[in-house]
């Protein structure tokens, strides 16, 4: 019940001892301690690179553990106490911002429904929760996907095709034209599955798998450059945060002889 | 095109639906065309009406608004010593297709309007004021055309109905004030309803209100006291507005009142196209399910990478060796997914079968149990619901990385011979399949997401592209729900190539409609 209070309570009030607690984890040496545990870390997930290794097995057990920890409380934190417990409890917020509101109880009792399954002999009862979940959540997207995909996407492919090319600008316009209008149309056919891709429509359709390798090898490039910004990233976190600055320079200038 | 419909009734029967439709489609954008080619739209006789009236059908509801007076322009009897032109044919309403936060005003355009003319709204709670300056523009801006969007026809299509000839103002929440001399804002609580909080002006260092006329002692100039009004139309129910035109600091006011209201609209006109498509392509679906539960035996094309499942698990079953089963990153309620654990349903019959053994490790704690459900489903229906143990459908985290890091764990100690990855993934799925090739597994990837394709397709030896992964799911099962679901998407597919054709082709000569039947207003 203590620790329920705890984590009841709102952040902004904090008690002297959850103060001094804080004022460690923040004070210099926990910050140079912490910067110390994510770079090892960092390198022990490194070394899978090399092969599975113990210093990898001990990064990933504890990143699992903690990501799952962490989402839990984040879970708690942003949805459980702020959209259902205060709601039901309003005592419970201190901010007073909260009126009481027994409609959460609805979603309460359809989210306890899925934990029945640990019940045997009530497990069906979390039936209704996923029905309600999946019924619903594709009855509010398939209006959005409709408006904001597809129908966009189709009022994009009809495009006018310039049959009077008088300027480079104008060759360029229908060249993009056309590959837009095959390209589309090929790969509407290659994914038709009712007919078999034979003769003209194989031909096609084969049209249409070389359109769409040719937009996954646009697609791969640009995605691995922003994966390699990703470990960019981190190796700078390792060399600037990590090593200090001015080691790193020491050691260019040693490379470069100064 | 004819070697697609040969032979489908239900397909020649949505072209001809298609056909009916784009007819339909000319005949209601007729005065549209016009317009766009110079016709002029003559303006109806004058109408009043209940304020709140003009949301349902936008031109039309424009037309037939809640106030509507005919006035010549000044220039007659009502004119002042200088020429001020004086607003005509002016009409306000509850802007049409919004959550009633907002109200129009539109009145019709002089011939050559410069910016020496300036219209000003005023706004008030009661009919004897006092009046606020909501809005003031030079007379060559804001007209009907530039705001089309927000006042569609019955058909969303209809947007060429909005001339220049007409300007428009939409009074949507504002904070209408005056400021000081030094353009500091002084902040009011949050707007509640329609208040007036005139005298509301700066303040001197004790905190009391500088009163209009004050000589500031610093700057020794008069300053100007803050009025605001706080406008929330929704919470309002009633205002009042007035227009005013100004030329060379000479005004002219239409004398008339104008009183309107903001409602919340149920329908949204702009997304008819939606409504359209959406019961269209349902019903098509409806009918091919329909169709299904009659003959389960519906042709579909067979997917090239289907046959490495059976391939992938006897090898893994000769090898003995586990399986690995990947439902992808997002949750139930995501179609990937579903189709992610249709497929499962037939790979855990056929592990059932060869008594191999299968590992599901899970990002979301909903899936997970209905994997689990799943699998434990089709090692009964397989007769071997011994074999079945819940625990190697298991949850690892919802941490993106972390349970990628934890799945490459698992193919690096467990070395699984086969590798399936089915469903939605975002970054982790090249870590995923480069340890999976690693390893030395057969993998079969299937998913929609587009940026991640290219790295399934260079590292698995399978790939079901995007709706490929869907097709799988329906030739697999053979379940009436999911193969009518493709067979109707199918029908979608053909109607939707041949509104490309038809509407490149009237682009490519000037004609827009068709085009515009997919433009998504909302």
């Amino acid at each position: 019940m203590l620790n329920l209070a705890i984590l009841l309570q709102a952040e902004s009030e904090l008690l002297p001892w959850q103060q001094s607690m804080a004022d460690f984890f923040f004070s210099d040496g926990m910050v140079t301690l912490g910067t110390w545990i994510a770079a090892g870390l960092t390198l022990f997930m490194f070394s899978f690179v090399y092969k599975d290794n113990p210093l990898f097995r001990f990064g990933e057990h504890l990143y699992l553990g903690i990501s799952a920890g962490y989402l839990m409380s984040l879970y708690f934190f942003n949805n459980m106490k702020p959209k259902f417990f205060y709601p039901l409890m309003p005592f419970l917020d201190v901010s007073g911002d909260t009126t009481l509101n027994l409609w959460v109880l609805i979603p309460g009792i359809l989210g306890l429904f899925i934990i029945f399954r640990l019940i045997p002999g009530w497990g069906w009862l979390s039936r209704i929760t996923f029905a309600f979940y999946i019924g619903g959540f594709t009855g509010i997207t398939l209006p959005k996907v409709l408006n904001g995909l597809l129908l966009p996407q189709f009022y994009a492919t009809i495009d006018r095709i310039p049959y009077m090319v008088t300027s480079w600008d104008e060759l360029v316009l229908l060249i993009n034209a056309l590959v837009l209008f095959v390209g589309a149309l090929s790969v509407l056919v290659y994914f038709f599955f009712s007919v078999e891709h034979r003769g003209f429509v194989g031909g096609v359709s084969r049209v249409g798998i070389y359109t769409l390798m040719i937009a996954f090898g646009a697609s791969f490039g640009y995605t691995i450059m922003a994966r390699v910004s990703l470990l960019i990233g981190r190796m700078q976190f390792l060399m600037f945060d990590w090593i200090g600055e001015e080691i790193v320079g020491r050691i260019a200038v040693l490379f470069h002889g100064g | 095109m004819g070697y697609l419909l040969k032979g489908h009734k239900p397909m020649r029967n949505l072209i001809r639906l298609a056909t009916l439709i784009i007819i339909l489609a000319c005949l209601c954008s007729l005065p549209a065309i016009g317009q766009e080619t110079g016709a002029e739209v003559p303006d109806k006789p004058a109408a009043a009406g209940e304020p709140g009236d003009a949301e349902e059908a936008g031109p039309e509801a424009l037309e037939d608004a809640d106030i509507v007076i005919g006035m010549e322009p000044a220039g007659e009897e009502e004119a002042s010593a200088v020429e001020v032109p004086l607003p005509s044919q002016v009409t306000v309403g509850d802007l049409p297709n919004d959550d009633g936060t907002a109200v129009y005003l539109t009145w019709d355009a002089f011939p050559q309007e410069t910016s020496d003319v300036t219209y000003t709204v005023y706004l008030a709670e009661s009919r004897d004021g006092p009046w606020f300056e909501a809005v003031s523009f030079p007379a060559n801006e804001e007209y009907m055309e530039e705001y089309g969007h927000y006042f569609p026809g019955f058909f969303w299509f209809q947007k060429a109905r909005h001339p220049k000839s007409r300007h428009v103002v939409i009074v949507e929440d504002v904070r209408i004030g005056e400021f000081n001399r030094t353009g500091e804002e002084i902040m009011l609580p949050e707007p509640v309803g329609f208040t007036i909080e005139p005298n509301v002006g700066p303040k001197n260092e004790d905190g009391e209100p500088i009163e209009p006329g004050v000589i500031d002692e610093l700057t020794g100039e008069e300053v100007v006291s803050q009025k605001f009004v706080e406008v929330e139309p929704r919470k309002v129910g009633t205002m009042f507005l007035k227009l005013t035109s100004t030329v060379n600091g000479e005004t002219a006011t239409y004398p008339e009142i104008l009183e309107v209201g903001a409602r919340q609209n149920w329908f949204d006109t702009g997304r008819l196209n939606v409504l359209i498509f959406a019961v269209l392509f349902g019903a098509t679906v409806l009918y091919f399910i329909a169709r299904a539960r009659r003959d389960p035996d519906l042709f579909i094309r067979k997917i090239s990478g289907l046959d490495a499942v059976d391939e992938a698990i006897g090898r893994a079953t000769e090898m003995g060796k586990p399986i690995l089963y990947l439902n992808g990153m997002s949750s139930l309620a995501d179609l990937p997914t579903l189709a992610a654990l249709n497929i499962l349903g037939r790979v855990a019959r056929r592990v059932a079968n060869y008594e191999s053994k299968l590992t599901v490790p899970c990002r979301d704690p909903i899936v997970l149990t209905v994997a689990q459900e799943i699998v434990k489903a089709g090692y009964a229906d397989a007769g071997r619901p011994d074999a079945y143990n819940a625990d190697d459908i298991f949850f690892l985290t919802e941490d993106q990385f972390s349970y990628a890091a934890a799945v490459c764990g698992i193919m690096m100690r467990d070395k699984p011979a086969a590798n399936f990855f089915m469903g939605y993934y975002y970054a982790e799925s090249l870590i995923l399949a480069e340890t999976g090739a690693s390893t030395g597994a057969i993998q079969i990837a299937g998913t929609d997401a587009p940026t991640q394709l290219p790295f399934f397709v260079t590292t698995c030896d399978y790939t079901l592209i995007g709706e490929e992964l869907y097709a799988a799911s329906a030739y697999l099962s053979r379940e009436p729900l999911v193969l009518g679901s493709l067979k109707g998407q199918d029908m979608a597919k053909v109607f939707m190539m041949f509104m490309i054709v038809v509407g490149t082709l009237l682009m490519t000569f000037g004609v827009n409609f068709v085009k515009d039947l997919f433009k998504a207003l909302g």
